[in-house]
């Protein structure tokens, strides 16, 4: 009895708040046929915003990839001192509002920030442009590849990497068939966290992005203008774009979880394992 | 120059020795140098630009109290809220076996997959007085969207994976014998609970609650579409900032953001503390 008490209480509250609003996503879009969700997806101004979204994700998840792995190279395989303090620095971004995140690019790149002088002189634009939704992103999505990378490696050890080396292979041939190879699911497991919260980030790219329309405009920020027009047939159906790109993620991610179960509970208790691996 | 480099790495090459400390320490230095801790201090350099005098008197402004009130008030009932479901969430997901179980575990994190600014408009249409949440609780004088009321509901979907996910592994080494004992020895499900299953759980509790709360006090894409934005009632502090900006306001921004960083980081060195000393007594288990 209490057993089917607390499964139905649980259920209730999954549904209330997880189930209805992405059924209200669909059911809003949809609202007023195929043809009108068919007219708003292929507006020019859409796929305007769908292609500036994918450039952004493109630049931001390998720069954080190429860092993750570097990061996670240096934490789990060496000693230092300082260690744990630098995984709380590259935790740091985690901690900030994404709202703070946008603003400090304004401080440094804005017209009346540090470089500001300098980058009107020379007609280069960062703030209320493509580089400062990129930068955005970047900070917001940084401690993710690492996160998820360090705890797979520290649990790998060293002892691949060392007989690689003993039989005469070079450093980056040893990354590249011993170290790559073992950390490939993983790698893949961060990538797809870090490519969703870049193409959904919306707080951090609103500050920096100028909302200026068919060029600064990244889906959810589109999203919001059709919104705030009251138009929105058109809202809902290119949120319902991002809708199945979050289901994509949450079925890529089960998909991994379920090959390799130690991934499963790395990113939301890093510190825990991390210990745990050390000892 | 190649050559002293490679004789230098084989002179190296004994065992236990990787290459490519250098490489990637110094690399991950001056990323995180470039890309956040530089531009962070600029927060913390701008806000004091008009003096203490001024730093103060934004920060004490009314409108920024009760911005602040808000979106700490807030988030402090959103995460309760969260423990409160994530405990029956994560006890049932662990515990029980029911249909369509892997597909609901898959399911509690869609907060963090789904765009904050997809589900705050999504929210908004539930909740609005004709949407389908909004029309039911309309007649019994219950008004959700537009109200502080809403910014608690976006706040609890953003919060509740995190208290799930903390808990479930603890739930999952938590033996099922230690129970069954106790509930051999006599003791009522309750007293099972408060005496057996609550002490090894709470310091997970604890952590969910405040990654939850943490999460809650910085967020702005899922609130501001269903909280209605009114100055001293529901404005949130992000958006205080976002329209000190927008104003060109940069010091009064700045000095919000400030108070904000420093809660905020106060809470993860406090997290960080908690996990550090839960998995030490874990460990000494």
């Amino acid at each position: 009895m209490g057993r089917l008490l607390l499964i139905v209480t649980a259920l209730l509250f999954l549904a209330v708040f997880l189930l209805l609003p992405l059924l209200a996503v669909f059911a809003q879009a949809l609202a007023k046929g195929f043809g009108a969700y068919y007219l708003a997806i292929s507006a020019p101004m859409a796929w305007a915003a769908v292609r500036l979204t994918l450039l952004v994700a493109a630049i931001a998840v390998p720069l954080n990839l190429v860092f993750g792995v570097a990061a996670a190279w240096a934490i789990a395989k060496f000693n230092f001192r300082g260690k744990s303090a630098l995984i709380t620095l590259i935790d740091l971004p985690f901690a900030v509002s994404p709202v703070i995140a946008g603003m400090i690019f304004i401080l440094v790149f804005g017209t009346h920030g540090w470089f500001g002088g300098y980058l009107r002189a020379h007609h280069i634009r960062v703030v209320f442009a493509v580089p400062g939704i990129v930068l955005a992103t970047i900070f917001v999505t940084f401690p993710f590849i690492a996160r998820e990378l360090i705890p797979v490696m520290q649990t790998q050890g060293k002892d691949d990497e060392e007989t690689a080396l003993s039989l005469g292979a070079t450093g980056w041939q040893t990354f590249w068939r011993v170290t790559l190879p073992n950390i490939r699911w993983g790698l893949l497991y961060g990538v797809l966290l870090c490519n969703a919260r870049a193409m959904g980030e919306f707080g951090a790219v609103s500050v920096v992005s100028g909302h200026i329309r068919g060029v600064t405009n990244t889906m959810p920020l589109h999203v919001e203008i059709l919104y705030n027009e009251y138009n929105y047939t058109a809202a809902f159906a290119v949120a319902s774009l991002l809708a199945l790109l979050a289901l994509l993620t949450l079925a890529g991610k089960s998909i991994l979880e379920w090959r390799q179960p130690e991934l499963r509970h790395a990113a939301r208790v890093p510190r825990d394992r991390t210990r745990r691996a050390n000892t | 120059m190649a050559t002293t480099a490679s004789v230098a790495l084989k002179g190296r090459k004994t065992p236990g020795v990787l290459p490519g400390f250098g490489l990637t320490l110094g690399y991950t230095m001056v990323y995180l140098s470039l890309l956040v801790l530089i531009p962070l201090s600029a927060v913390f350099i701008r806000s004091l630009s008009g003096g203490w005098g001024h730093f103060w008197e934004v920060v004490t402004a009314p409108r920024v109290l009760a911005s602040l009130r808000l979106s700490f008030g807030a988030s402090l009932i959103a995460a309760l809220i969260n423990v409160l479901f994530g405990l029956i969430v994560s006890w049932v997901l662990v515990r029980y076996t029911f249909p369509f179980k892997r597909f609901i575990d898959a399911m509690v994190d869609l907060p963090f997959a789904l765009p904050t600014a997809v589900a705050g408009i999504a929210l908004t249409a539930l909740y609005a007085p004709n949407g389908w949440l909004g029309a039911w609780l309309k007649p019994l004088g219950i008004n959700v969207a537009f109200t502080p009321v809403g910014i608690v509901v976006a706040l609890t979907f953003i919060g509740l994976p995190f208290v799930v996910r903390t808990l479930q592994p603890v739930l999952e080494e938590l033996d099922k014998e230690v129970e069954q004992a106790a509930a051999s020895l006599g003791a009522s499900p309750l007293q099972a609970f408060c005496r057996v299953i609550f002490p090894a759980l709470w310091p997970a509790l604890l952590t969910g609650f405040a990654l939850a709360f943490a999460r809650a006090i910085g967020e702005y894409g899922s609130v501001i579409f269903i909280a209605g934005n009114m100055p001293m009632k529901s404005e949130i502090a992000p958006l205080l900032i976002v329209s000190k900006l927008e104003q060109y306001d940069y010091a009064g921004a700045t000095a919000i953001a400030v108070v904000m960083l420093v809660l905020s980081f106060a809470l993860m060195f406090g997290i960080n503390a908690l996990q550090n000393w839960a998995s030490s007594r874990h460990g000494e288990r």
